[in-house]
């Protein structure tokens, strides 16, 4: 029997089961992806497509390739769950004494105390019946959802009322690089994508989070070495150029320290190109706290949990 | 099938002008590409290097230097031998040998193109995919244009019996215009949304450089390792398992763990890692009654040096996807430059030297002539060796350093990026080592053509003087 026409259907379907599951399948999932919302007291659209000076600007990313050394994807290693006392109830010296019970346990409880003097003084001196003030306050951390849910009901109980903060960790994050990890939403409106595989640079995904001055940008540009010590990026001198001033000087003109500055009678301006790219460059923040994503931002008005606050106001209530 | 064996020598003259402009564009290109990538490699000596020529930027030459040897050299000279193997192991003609000339030089065309459109920084951005799509389709156009006559081909032989080897190139075959017109459609032509841009990318690059790489080196290598050695395969049904588990569970990949998207995408690419080890080890004992045995006693072929050195290169590359599709080991190589390195020694320590083998074997049979200096050939052999062990063992350690360093969040970043330079520093040395190296495989090859066409020239000129003087002599 001619088993040819088989074989090779076969080995079709062995070949195709990857384009269907790495091609059509995420096409179907990721490719369709919409809009969502962030969640947080102020709910947005999230994300929003980038102003066109900055979609310019990821062309110029792309033309240069600045993609081969720096990556722009966050990773995130777990979460750290901190339990926040948002009132301190009538009854402070139960909640404190609840509060040190819950830090006192046996050491392989999951929550630990963060380090916060005034808890620490009172658990110095158990006869201080005041909290410390400046609520809300992250008082307790925790890495177990179960035993952080607990530690807000026993505080709860004492007439307090407590929260979940919840805050990502890892590397990435303690480097500054963003305050969670990345996910499909951050990339939705770009073309192309970049996520890059490497990083002979930074992490750029929240690098207009850290660093939103154009002018740092353009200054890092021309000279990255004059920025950054001892960095090991090329200058990109040829998205400046160096002209001779004419009747005035261009409000545009890098001010450049004098090792750096050009010949009397000129000036270094950015060409339109580096204009777009620092505009991309500042466009990037992917920091908002999503349903995939979700965190506490620091600082955030934390609204009371009422019953009529939507789910969105209570990050624990997403995360639960 | 017509059993009737082709005259001696028929098979060879189809083949000698397509295998010619292919090999040859082939081994410009890949001259082409390791100077680029020695620009690179130097711009981590001084920043400043050649950064003033936008042309001539880190994140466009790079690129080029990894197209020009991914679709200058690897695809073509792949193709080139899957040609020739298919034509020999069939016993038949080569099908239309000036179509294939032509649609070599349309690919040829459309990697120039392509590479200077890279350099004019019209990138796609999506990683081994960078050309533009005008590039993109002169690169297919050509591909079609040759594989179409090696699938003919196939379907004209004269021997009954297939050989396994037989099967990998057709699969290859059939393998590369469907992902690469998929990728360049969806990515170039109507662009799909978001992440999933690269997720394809991903799985084309993987598609690419795993799996079509690895279905013709290996059919190269179980050809070319029993022959040298004179020794037989374990079995034949060993390698159709390695088959099958190389196109079912190889095209699952290329997904990295670190990728923003939802979690099934990367643990089944990890999961279909972890099936390579059923591969791998497939692969080791079905060649184990080949490696094993004297060595000392072999022939002193160069061919088989290469080879043997692209089996073992191939083993490790494997044993690398297979840890890493662990988190305890991803962790310290994402990232980083262990991932480059180990790209390399997947095309250049694997791939590029089972090719280098297969030309050095097959091209003097081709033109019936002996390379001219076969010193020089050894010299490539140990220039290239030496060479992708200076720029693979320093990238791979400055990796893992790196790795570890980005683990903890202590160590300011510009100290780790400064931590690699002296590991980056050391394998310019083995850039250089490997553009000598490619020098001298253009020298070898181009020396055994000249020396081929200068024999069939100098013959025909004495032909078309002899004839004369009878001519004369009967007036």
């Amino acid at each position: 029997m001619n088993y040819g026409p088989l074989v090779f259907l076969a080995a079709f379907f062995a070949l195709a089961s990857s384009w269907w599951g790495f091609v059509l399948a995420p096409q179907l999932q990721i490719g369709r992806l919409q809009q969502t919302n962030t969640l947080g007291a102020a709910t947005a659209t999230y994300p929003v497509a980038r102003p066109g000076l900055a979609q310019q600007g990821l062309q110029v990313y792309r033309a240069n390739g600045c993609a081969y050394c720096h990556s722009q994807q966050v990773g995130q290693t777990g979460t750290t769950l901190d339990i926040a006392l948002t009132e301190a109830g009538t009854n402070q010296a139960v909640t404190l004494a609840a509060l040190l019970k819950l830090a006192t346990t046996t050491p392989d409880e999951p929550i630990v105390m963060t380090a916060l003097p005034p808890l620490e003084a009172a658990r110095a001196n158990t006869n201080a019946a005041a909290l410390p003030g400046g609520l809300p306050k992250a008082l307790l951390r925790s890495t177990s959802r179960e035993a952080a849910n607990a530690a807000v009901a026993t505080l709860d109980a004492t007439g307090a009322k407590a929260q979940l903060w919840i805050l990502p960790a890892g590397p990435d994050i303690a480097r500054g690089w963003g305050r969670r990890h990345s996910v499909a939403e951050d990339y939705l409106f770009d073309f192309p994508v970049m996520p890059g595989s490497q990083r002979i640079g930074p992490d750029l995904a929240n690098v207009g989070v850290r660093l939103p001055d154009a002018n740092w940008h353009l200054l890092h540009l021309y000279a990255p070495q004059h920025q950054v010590k001892g960095s090991t990026m090329p200058p990109y001198r040829f998205l400046f150029e160096t002209r001779r001033v004419e009747r005035r000087p261009s409000p545009d003109a890098l001010v450049l320290p004098p090792s750096l500055a050009p010949p009397p009678g000129y000036e270094v301006v950015p060409r339109p190109e580096v204009a777009a790219l620092v505009a991309y460059l500042i466009s990037l923040r992917a920091d908002a706290p999503l349903f995939t994503a979700p965190m506490t931002l620091p600082g955030a008005p934390v609204k009371p949990a009422g019953t009529n606050t939507p789910v969105a106001a209570a990050p624990s209530a997403a995360f639960k | 099938m017509s059993p009737a064996p082709e005259a001696p020598g028929a098979i060879e003259a189809s083949c000698r002008l397509p295998l010619v402009v292919l090999f040859l564009g082939a081994a410009v290109w890949l001259l082409v590409g390791s100077m680029l990538g020695l620009i690179a490699s130097i711009k981590f000596h001084t920043p400043a290097f050649l950064a003033d020529l936008a042309w001539l930027t880190y994140g466009r030459v790079r690129p080029a230097s990894v197209n020009s040897m991914l679709y200058g050299f690897c695809v073509p000279a792949g193709l080139g031998v899957a040609l020739w193997m298919l034509a020999r192991l069939g016993r038949a003609i080569l099908t239309a040998p000036w179509l294939v000339v032509v649609g070599a030089v349309c690919w040829n065309l459309g990697v120039a193109a392509g590479l200077a459109g890279i350099l004019a920084g019209a990138s796609t951005g999506f990683e081994n995919l960078e050309m533009p799509a005008y590039a993109a389709s002169l690169v297919l156009l050509g591909y079609l244009m040759m594989a179409v006559w090696g699938a003919l081909t196939f379907h004209q032989r004269r021997e009954r019996q297939l050989y396994v080897s037989q099967w990998f190139l057709l699969a290859a075959l059939f393998w590369f215009p469907w992902i690469h017109s998929t990728a360049n459609l969806l990515l170039q032509v109507f662009p799909v949304r978001g992440m999933a841009q690269a997720v394809i990318a991903w799985w084309y690059s993987h598609n690419l450089t795993m799996l079509w790489f690895g279905l013709v080196g290996l059919a190269i290598v179980f050809h070319l390792l029993p022959k040298l050695t004179d020794r037989e395969l374990r079995s034949r049904q060993l390698a159709l398992l390695i088959f099958w588990m190389l196109i079912l569970f190889g095209s699952w990949g290329g997904i990295p763990a670190s990728a923003p998207v939802p979690a099934w995408l990367p643990v089944l690419s990890a999961l279909a890692k972890l099936a390579g080890i059923i591969t791998l080890t497939a692969v080791v004992v079905n060649l184990a009654p080949v490696l094993k045995g004297p060595w000392a006693n072999l022939p002193n072929q160069p061919s088989l040096r290469f080879i043997s050195f692209g089996l073992g290169a191939f083993v490790l590359v494997g044993l690398t996807e297979v840890v890493t599709a662990f988190s305890f080991a991803n962790r310290f190589t994402l990232f980083t430059w262990f991932t480059p390195a180990i790209g390399m020694l997947n095309s250049y320590g694997f791939f590029a030297m089972v090719i280098f083998g297969a030309v050095y074997y097959f091209a003097p049979q081709l033109v019936g002539l002996e390379f001219p200096s076969p010193r020089l050939v050894r010299a490539h052999f140990w220039i290239a060796a030496s060479g992708l062990l200076l720029l693979v063992v320093p990238l791979a350690m400055g990796g893992i350093v790196q790795g570890y360093r980005l683990q903890h969040a202590v160590v300011p970043f510009a100290d780790i990026a400064r931590g690699t330079l002296p590991f980056l520093r050391v394998s310019t040395t083995g850039d250089l080592l490997l553009a000598l190296g490619h020098l001298l495989f253009l020298v070898n090859l181009g020396g055994l053509v000249c020396r081929f066409y200068r024999a069939r020239a100098v013959a025909a000129w004495a032909e078309a003087t002899t004839e004369v003087k009878p001519a004369e002599a009967g007036t």
